[in-house]
């Protein structure tokens, strides 16, 4: 296990994803370590899913290479935790949130292990660390939609994986949950977890160790620092407005861009620049 | 001991009967929870259906009908895998199809033979007041087979339920196991149908895992009020047609949507119908 945890978590080398063996992203070459957090940053449509997708093995890479927790994607249930941006399961569903989250330590225990104390606990923490243990007796179909992705978000905790992947997670949270959120998942990377999180939040993906700018193509990959920069943010997403009084790599915001010259807008001013 | 207990106590066939239709249920309370969970009410009615000229071309050549719906059933599945991998059409155009086709060539081989009418009716809407000890047999093995692959499959089937792709994710290959979940069906169907018929299976099938729905809040409660409606359901079908002379079959899945339409009622008084129950929900056919 110790070994395991040293290897990198994803690595790809001129990676292409897409469906059905036809591109959307091409000439991927990134590696994210143990203990580190990478932000796709990019529209929709711009490729974030399907490299996420590509990365948890629901999709097979149309060309190129890639290992993920050192084997092929998808071959290491038990250390993969992945939280998708919409959830297929029609809320007929007769479930508690308690339930819910228990279904993240299924890929440990298989089909016939018992649940043990030490999995019992992980449930009741990951509730606690969510803020939602008072909801876990609840059926999942009476929560809200922001209560209901605490409750995914529990899911993910409880797993314990070496790679989390994450498809716009604070969607649909409020600001205390996504404080929670950012506190529960800044523990998980120093217990040792990688994080990969797909986002449009500027601000936000300032804290991660990389960030991926995408757009149908590799705009960038560095620190936040040096992608998240005006012209670059231009080419992710076409129209960006920037916080004049503000002097860090997170004082931009992006719009996507409806028609017309890509631009970048004061706040102040309100005027192109 | 009165109207209610006498009918079953003074004739065999009813007691027979009653047996028969108890463990139809509970097969149906299993198999039935996951068909309404998934969304799978179409193509449960296509595999009821798919199995008529299986069942008509076995008895056509003297061979036993459960054989013959096992092919019918096992067919319908391979061809509907087959059509949705093979275009891009939605897979319940390619069920519906191949269900189409099926009933018709069922009634193609039926009408050939001019010996076949009364059968069709028996295919169709079941002889439950003809059961043999061995139909009993046959389906208490059956129940057996379905729950203890319920029990192994409790897991997966329930990610697959909340979303196949987790399923995936969580090392449980949603493919694999909705293949399995179609042949529980398949499997439900063949040997329910001497009892219910092919049409009244897919209503056992539906209406009490449905009203459980509306009650539990945990599926092995949802399977709980299944297996519970579905009992209550044959028993008062059973004396109903008894004491007014109407087919037992059909009565009995009468009663049972009936009982959904009653649970369905009382629940709506009480709160709003649960978002999953609206229509388009949960229509979702994988492959």
């Amino acid at each position: 296990m110790t070994e395991s945890r040293t290897t990198d978590a994803i690595v790809a080398h001129g990676l292409a994803v897409g469906h059905r063996g036809i591109p959307v992203v091409a000439d991927i070459d990134l590696t994210v370590r143990a203990r580190s957090s990478l932000a796709l940053v990019g529209t929709n449509g711009s490729g974030k899913s399907t490299l996420l997708r590509t990365l948890v093995g629901l999709l097979a890479p149309v060309s190129g290479e890639l290992r993920v927790l050192g084997e092929r994607p998808g071959a290491a249930p038990q250390r993969l935790a992945y939280l998708a941006q919409f959830h297929a399961s029609g809320f007929i569903l007769p479930l508690r949130a308690i339930e819910v989250v228990r279904m993240g330590r299924y890929p440990n225990l298989g089909l016939f292990g018992r649940m043990r104390t030490e999995d019992h606990d992980l449930v009741a923490w990951a509730l606690e660390t969510m803020g939602v243990a008072y909801l876990a007796r609840l059926p999942l179909r009476s929560l809200s939609g922001g209560q209901q992705q605490h409750v995914y978000l529990a899911q993910v905790l409880a797993r314990r994986a070496d790679l989390i992947v994450l498809d716009e997670p604070t969607a649909g949270l409020d600001a205390g949950g996504r404080e929670r959120y950012l506190e529960a998942f800044a523990a998980e990377l120093a217990r040792g977890a990688a994080i990969v999180t797909a986002t449009h939040d500027i601000a936000e993906a300032v804290e991660y160790d990389q960030v991926l700018l995408i757009a149908r193509r590799v705009v960038a990959l560095g620190s936040g620092a040096e992608v998240l920069t005006a012209d670059q943010l231009l080419d992710t997403f076409g129209i960006v407005l920037r916080d004049p009084h503000a002097h860090h790599a997170g004082r931009f915001v992006v719009a996507e861009r409806a028609h017309g010259a890509p631009q970048v807008v004061d706040f102040e001013r309100g005027s192109p620049d | 001991m009165g109207p209610f207990l006498d009918p079953f106590l003074d004739n065999q066939f009813m007691l027979r009967a009653l047996l028969a239709g108890i463990i139809v249920s509970f097969s149906c309370a299993i198999v039935g929870t996951f068909v309404v969970l998934r969304g799978l009410a179409f193509i449960g009615d296509a595999l009821a259906h798919g199995v008529l000229p299986g069942i008509a071309g076995a008895v056509l050549l003297g061979l036993p009908g459960i054989a013959g719906a096992a092919v019918g059933a096992l067919a319908m599945i391979a061809g509907v895998n087959l059509v949705t991998r093979l275009t891009r059409l939605s897979s319940d155009t390619a069920i519906g199809l191949l269900f189409v086709s099926m009933l018709a060539l069922g009634v193609v081989i039926v009408s050939g033979s001019s010996s076949f009418a009364g059968d069709l009716v028996g295919i169709l809407f079941g002889q439950i007041l003809g059961t043999s000890p061995e139909d009993i047999l046959i389906q208490a093995v059956a129940v057996m087979i379905i729950a203890v692959i319920a029990v192994i499959c409790a897991r997966p089937f329930l990610l697959l339920s909340f979303d196949p792709e987790q399923a995936d994710v969580a090392g449980f290959p949603s493919r694999r196991y909705h293949a399995i979940m179609l042949l529980l069906i398949a499997l439900t169907v063949i040997v329910s149908f001497q009892t219910v018929g092919t049409l009244l299976v897919f209503g056992m099938l539906l209406a009490p895992a449905g009203a459980g729905a509306l009650l539990a809040h945990r599926i092995e409660r949802m399977m709980a009020w299944a297996a519970g409606f579905g009992a209550i359901s044959t028993y008062l079908g059973l004396l109903l047609s008894y004491h007014f002379d109407v087919a037992a079959a059909a009565t009995i899945v009468l009663v049972a949507t009936a009982i959904f339409f009653i649970v369905l009622a009382l629940t709506s008084a009480r709160s709003q119908v649960p978002a999953g129950l609206s229509p388009g929900a949960g229509t979702d056919v994988r492959p």
